[in-house]
């Protein structure tokens, strides 16, 4: 049903506020990301996404990679979940350290 | 005065007596544990009264944590993210024992005996058995392929019939077969080329058929472990690139298969359905369209009834279906991120883990009605002690 993942990215587009911010998008990365990637961010079946893991991974790259997946590997793009905005936060916060 | 001293005294220690009791006896069959994925703790519940009876901290990092149990349903052995293994005395109430035997795993199992505990790890990637009641380690199988001695990340590990586990390499797309039948130097059986990238893996209740979802090409690998030779064959090739435009944000489990009415329902991948087999022949028997990408699909004991929960953004929902008739009958909304869903040994009850909503809720299964609900923190998976008397689980 693909209609109904469009449907649902289209909601996204249209809302102006970001539906995942402070607490809400940490509760995202940590537990949703933190499915593959482990609550500490330290690995599982994906890799580590720590501060020092990501050290020569750069924001906007980041980003990219969580709208839109990494070919070839188990990571999908997020681009119907969640959107740019959220998606260049999370990647920021995943630099700082801020969910771990 | 002091006689009056004296005398309260006694009347304290009188009244404090009965708190120093021995505890009341009671048996375990219906108990569980919770996990609590953020606080590294666990809930030990009883099922009859939907109550929780204590909180365990100090497990580790639990965030993708599962439960196996001693043959006399005493114990609890909790796999952590982190390698962690504990062992918790349902009725203490503690950690008995604990040892971090890697650094990153993905789940256990305990063998038919009760004597061997089995750990799959992501980092050393292999698999590592230990004695259950001392948890000092027996075996070392380090998923060693290729010529290069690279080590894979190893997943769904399962015990067998006869002291033995089986577990498929994600890396190498290999399933191995460790048999501690002889002792604990295992004899192992490498069958090779099952697939690209198997993600998780269960055994039927029977000990006969190992299943591996396969992530990198859809379908799935079939092992029949009574074959003189077992080897592996596929089910539903290449299923998952007809639709390659569909993500999958959260792995799917292939726990919690059960026969329903001559067929298996299993989760399919990236897809917004679940997928039918022939129980006998492992021949595609149909789809049922759902509601969202599915996680679970567990089947009600007695098989009449199949639930699915959804990756996200769905994870609010939980279908039910009627498997006679082939039909959703139940869209349920429990609340936000249903991560886990478990039965009551004869299935008159589910109990489900609402992540967001910290808490855990108890339905009927035949009402289709939420009986109760428990608070947790942050729950996720449910394992209840009847398991210890299951094979696959």
């Amino acid at each position: 049903m693909p209609d109904r993942a469009t449907a649902f990215l289209g909601a996204f587009l249209l809302s102006a506020a970001p539906a995942f911010a402070g607490d809400a998008l940490e509760n995202l990365v940590r537990q949703d990301c933190g499915s593959c990637h482990g609550i500490t961010l330290k690995g599982g079946l994906g890799r580590p996404i720590t501060v020092q893991a990501l050290a020569d991974w750069d924001a906007e790259t980041v980003a990219q990679v969580v709208l839109n997946g990494m070919p070839g590997t188990a990571m999908p793009g997020w681009a119907g979940v969640i959107s740019e905005v959220e998606a260049r936060a999370i990647a920021e916060g995943l630099k700082k350290g801020t969910f771990q | 005065m002091k006689a009056l001293l004296a005398a309260l005294s006694l009347a304290l220690a009188i009244l404090a007596t009965p708190v120093v009791a021995e505890p009341e006896l009671r048996g375990t069959g219906d108990l569980g544990v919770i996990i609590e994925r953020a606080s590294g703790s666990a809930l030990i519940v009883e099922t009859t009264g939907h109550s929780k009876l204590a909180r365990v901290e100090g497990l580790g990092d639990v965030s993708h944590a599962s439960v196996v149990f001693s043959r006399d349903e005493r114990f609890a052995y909790v796999f952590g993210r982190d390698g962690g293994l504990s062992k918790v005395d349902l009725l203490e109430q503690k950690i008995v024992k604990r040892i971090v035997q890697a650094g990153n795993a993905i789940g256990g199992a305990i063998s038919d005996d009760g004597t061997l505990v089995a750990v799959s790890n992501y980092e050393p990637g292999g698999v590592r058995v230990f004695d259950a009641a001392t948890l000092e380690m027996v075996a070392d199988i380090p998923a060693a392929f290729g010529d290069d001695g690279a080590l894979s990340k190893t997943i769904g590990l399962v015990d067998l019939p006869g002291r033995a586990f089986a577990f498929s390499l994600w890396d190498a797309g290999e399933t191995w077969i460790a048999d501690f039948s002889g002792g604990n130097d295992p004899q192992i059986t490498r069958i090779r080329d099952i697939g690209a990238n198997p993600y998780d893996a269960l055994v039927t209740g029977n000990g006969r058929h190992y299943i591996a979802g396969l992530f990198g090409e859809g379908g799935l690998a079939h092992v029949d472990l009574w074959a003189a030779e077992p080897k592996a064959t596929r089910i539903l090739p290449g299923y998952r690139k007809a639709d390659p435009a569909l993500p999958v944000y959260k792995m799917p489990h292939l726990e919690g298969w059960a026969e329903a009415d001559r067929v298996f329902v299993l989760p399919a991948i990236g897809r917004h359905e679940v997928l039918l087999l022939d129980a006998a022949t492992f021949v595609p028997a149909g789809s049922i369209p759902v509601h969202g990408q599915p996680v679970f699909a567990m089947a009600r004991p007695d098989g009449r009834q199949v639930w699915v929960n959804f990756a996200p953004p769905h994870n609010d929902t939980v279908q039910v279906i009627d498997i006679p008739s082939r039909t959703i009958v139940a869209t349920l909304k429990p609340g936000p991120a249903v991560l886990h869903m478990e039965f009551a040994p004869r299935g008159h009850e589910v109990w489900l883990s609402v992540r967001d909503a910290d808490e855990v809720q108890m339905w009927n299964t035949r009402t289709l009605r939420k009986v109760a609900t428990l608070p947790a923190l942050k729950p996720s998976g449910i394992f209840f002690t009847a398991r210890a008397h299951r094979t696959g689980l």
